[in-house]
């Protein structure tokens, strides 16, 4: 019995800085509606500063000096990044910010091993919290007893903060609508870039007070934003007393979960969050999403198939790509042949972020599912490669039709968790049913056969599957059909009103993206012989969603342009530099600032403005 | 006929831009179609002026585009001497310019008071002033539901708290997007009596309105838009003159 106290109160010793965490990802989303990726960077930042000034500063005063001077200075380069990178952008597409903190990240993970060294690190403990107390025949750390009453605490003086402070009050009322404060006089500007470095200072607080309980490393970041981005849904987006009362649940899930049902430990979460928007769509506590801007779609520029001259473009581009084996090696042709999968990936994602309007978060599940689907049909089913590949897509329809129906009730950024909690779940299920899976060790021995057995034969395969989904995925963008999808996603309701259901539309969105991901997944388990869980976390989810913003979520080729951008650059930087996340950060958020509606949008951008300007007397907006 | 016809005419008297509203060329867009051609007015110090116009006409898109909150363009765009042309909506806003919005906006999350608070800007030298004890002076209702959230008022109820929280910023003029709009008519009575008061203060209006009746209670000079064009300026008497003013202005 003892023992499960003391696992109750570890577990509410995390839910602190979980909570701190979780709020400010809130606070910052509720106000600027920016999906903060980088909060977890913030957080890790902070505990690596902090593990410097606690080295440096003596004394009782210098330890609690440091931690505190830590979350500032570390919420002085928050606002620093807002200032600099978010306040340029925020009329950008909604989910563009995204990859603005996706870069943040990648910049933050370097220069952390840059600063700090690839070890870890262990720092000092809380002066007059280093030992522990007897509570119920157990040892609890002091710091963790310390840990427990924090949250609370940090929880009133938020409340008190938002209720009965000037500055709470403008931030509720910019969170509920941003015009009409600005129309009262409230500067938004300087009020967002507080509320960021607000977020940013209790996520490098949290960081901080980990000190005395785990070492610093290089992984605290995404460890935490996973877990964060949970706590905030389950408890409702904006909420902080959502947050706090769904940081207790989840911390306490993941001290019990590993206890109680150690073959789902790592899945456990994912369920319960799916649970709870089954039953409240908006989390605990929160309220139903006003949407303040169209979606991130929405474009004034309508979208036209290619014209002839476009059409040969294509087909000498294919021409050309074809030719690529006949030029040059093994490794560049390995190369291009998984920047098509990925341009595949992209594509399929673009029907469903662009097309249909629905944000996902979890894109990895419908790719993993092609490549365990191959898995399955040669080891489990004794099938050859072509037979594979017909049957994997399938097993990513089937998915994403049943997630599909799971998740009707939701939309926004819900739908978007409920993806990454779909994907995490399929993820844990693979890490965790060695039997089925392997496990970590994976599933090998999937090589392609005949004349696929090649780089080059394998290479013409994926390229005529990339022409063919991408040219489905055309022929259905300017179908009717696609009308009816691009109608259901700008105005739901007059849609419906004219016969469209937009559940019905989004169904499809969902199965076509699926099927198409899941055409990537099979082909990526050929080219790398193998399957691992990886092929359904949470880097591959990511990626997709980088290379459409970064070709362009408004644009119709912007997939394509994004996709080969984003992965070439990446598998370049790789051989190039060790430092090669800090580069593709870096030039991420080079490309954020300069070309804010990405690759394919800039270009678009030019060409009508080049058009407008032969056309003396058209009226241009300013 | 003595009514000017706009667009073309440069303020006239004695240069109401200077501490009065003068628009002139107002262009406006929604996306890529433009909504706005052309609209001027003036508004002079301590008048109410009306903006009238049939449904669709450009009233709300133009008192929209004066605050900044749509994409504009305007050959003059002055308020109080200063050029509110480049200023993003919160200058113009401190700059003693308020706006009460069509569909009221109210915070409903917030109380009252702290919906008030959200307005609140310092005093300003030759504006009336304003504490939420003179307004509920001013609206009686609002003060005996201090700590009810806007979201659990009357239409009525939220409207008056809609003006009162513009007050709060102690503005020079107020633009007013139909404030009678889904009102019982004994409330819409209140909210004239209510506006006269506050131009008794030295508070001028610009009332957009599409009720003819309304705005004869409070108004002492009209603009008149049709298809986002200007198409008459004048007094109220001017406007009954005027056959085309007021074909402008029937119900379809």
């Amino acid at each position: 019995m003892s023992f499960w106290i003391a696992q109750f109160l570890t577990g509410l010793a995390s839910a602190a800085s979980l909570f701190l965490v979780a709020s400010g990802l809130s606070i910052i989303f509720g106000v600027t509606r920016v999906v903060n990726f980088a909060h977890g960077a913030f957080y890790m930042v902070g505990a690596y500063v902090a593990w410097s000034l606690t080295e440096r500063l003596s004394g009782a005063f210098g330890w609690w000096g440091g931690v505190l001077l830590a979350a500032a200075a570390v919420a002085a380069l928050g606002a620093l990044a807002e200032i600099l990178v978010l306040r340029r952008i925020y009329q950008a597409p909604e989910l563009f910010q995204l990859l603005a903190t996706f870069g943040l990240t990648l910049v933050a993970a370097d220069l952390v091993v840059m600063l700090w060294g690839p070890d870890e690190l262990v720092g000092r403990r809380a002066p007059g919290f280093t030992g522990s107390i007897a509570l119920f025949d157990q040892m609890i750390p002091a710091w963790d007893l310390f840990l427990i009453a924090l949250g609370p605490v940090a929880l009133g003086l938020l409340w008190l903060l938002f209720n009965r402070t000037r500055f709470g009050v403008l931030v509720r009322a910019a969170t509920q609508d941003r015009e009409m404060a600005a129309a009262l006089g409230v500067n938004e500007k300087w009020l967002f870039t507080g509320v960021f470095a607000l977020g940013v200072f209790l996520a490098a607080l949290a960081g901080a007070l980990q000190l005395p309980r785990e070492s610093v490393n290089h992984h605290m970041d995404l460890r935490i934003i996973v877990d964060a981005f949970v706590v905030v849904v389950i408890g409702g987006l904006g909420s902080i007393t959502g947050a706090f009362v769904a940081a207790l649940l989840v911390a306490q899930l993941n001290a019990f979960g590993i206890l109680l049902f150690p073959k789902i430990s790592l899945v456990i979460i994912f369920l319960v969050m799916a649970a709870v928007l089954a039953v409240r769509p908006w989390g605990l506590l929160g309220r139903p999403d006003v949407a303040q801007r169209p979606p991130a779609a929405t474009s004034a520029r309508p979208w036209r198939p290619l014209g002839g001259a476009g059409r040969l473009a294509m087909a000498a581009l294919v021409l050309a790509a074809a030719a690529l084996p006949f030029v040059s090696g093994d490794y560049l042709v390995i190369a291009a042949t998984e920047t098509l999968i990925f341009a595949i990936l992209a594509v399929s994602l673009h029907v469903l972020l662009s097309v249909a309007g629905v944000a996902s978060f979890g894109h990895a599940a419908f790719f993993g599912l092609g490549a365990y689907g191959v898995a399955l049909a040669v080891k489990g089913l004794g099938l050859g490669m072509g037979a594979a590949l017909a049957l994997a897509p399938l097993v990513g329809l089937v998915g994403a039709g049943l997630f599909a129906l799971a998740a009707a009730r939701l939309s926004g950024v819900y739908l978007a968790m409920l993806t990454l909690a779909f994907a995490q779940i399929l993820w844990s299920i693979a890490f965790q049913w060695v039997e089925v899976t392997g496990g970590d060790n994976g599933v090998l021995g999937l090589w392609p056969a005949g004349f696929a057995a090649q780089p080059a034969g394998f290479y013409w395969l994926t390229l005529g599957l990339a022409v063919l989904v991408i040219g489905v995925s055309r022929v259905i963008m300017f179908s009717p059909f696609g009308y009816g999808l691009r109608g259901a996603r700008d105005e739901a309701r007059r849609a419906a009103s004219i016969g469209v259901s937009p559940g019905l539309m989004r169904w499809c969105a969902f199965a076509i993206a699926g099927t198409g991901a899941a055409v990537a997944g099979a082909l990526f388990a050929f080219l790398k012989g193998s399957v691992f869980p990886d092929t359904l976390a949470i880097p591959v989810s990511v990626d997709s969603l980088v290379m459409v913003l970064l070709g362009g979520v408004q644009t119709t080729l912007g997939p394509l342009a994004g996709a080969v951008a984003y992965k070439a650059l990446s598998i370049w930087l790789l051989s190039q530099t060790q430092w090669s996340k800090l580069a593709l950060g870096l030039v991420i958020l080079a490309v954020v600032l300069a070309f804010p509606r990405g690759l394919v949008g800039v270009v678009n951008q030019w060409r009508d403005r080049w058009l407008t300007q032969r056309r003396p007397g058209h009226g241009e907006p300013p | 006929m003595a009514a000017q016809q706009l667009p073309s005419s440069p303020p006239t008297a004695s240069e109401p831009a200077a501490d009065g509203l003068c628009v002139d060329g107002l262009n406006a867009w929604y996306g890529q179609a433009q909504i706005l051609h052309g609209v001027g007015l003036n508004v002079g110090p301590g008048e109410i002026v009306a903006l009238l116009g049939r449904n669709g006409a450009g009233k709300t898109t133009t008192l929209r585009a004066i605050m900044g909150l749509v994409r504009r363009s305007a050959r003059q765009l002055g308020f109080r001497g200063a050029d509110i042309g480049p200023m993003p909506p919160f200058a113009i806003a401190r700059r003693g310019l308020g706006y009460v919005p069509e569909d009221r906006r109210i915070f409903t999350d917030l109380t009252v008071d702290e919906n008030l608070e959200t307005g609140r800007q310092p005093p300003r030298p030759g504006a009336p002033q304003w504490t939420p004890e003179r307004l509920f002076e001013l609206f009686p209702n609002l003060g005996r539901m201090r700590d009810r959230p806007g979201g659990a008022m009357s239409g009525g109820e939220q409207q008056m708290l809609a003006i009162a929280r513009t007050l709060m910023g102690n503005p020079h003029m107020v633009l007013l997007d139909e404030p009678a709009e889904g009102l019982a008519p004994r409330i819409v009575e209140d909210m004239a009596a209510a506006l006269l008061a506050l131009k008794r203060e030295g508070l001028s209006l610009l009332v957009a309105e599409q009720n003819l009746n309304f705005a004869r209670l409070l108004a002492d000079r009209a603009h008149v838009l049709a298809g986002g064009e200007s198409r008459f300026s004048g007094t109220m008497a001017e406007l009954d003159a005027d056959p085309d003013a007021r074909d402008a202005l029937l119900a379809v």
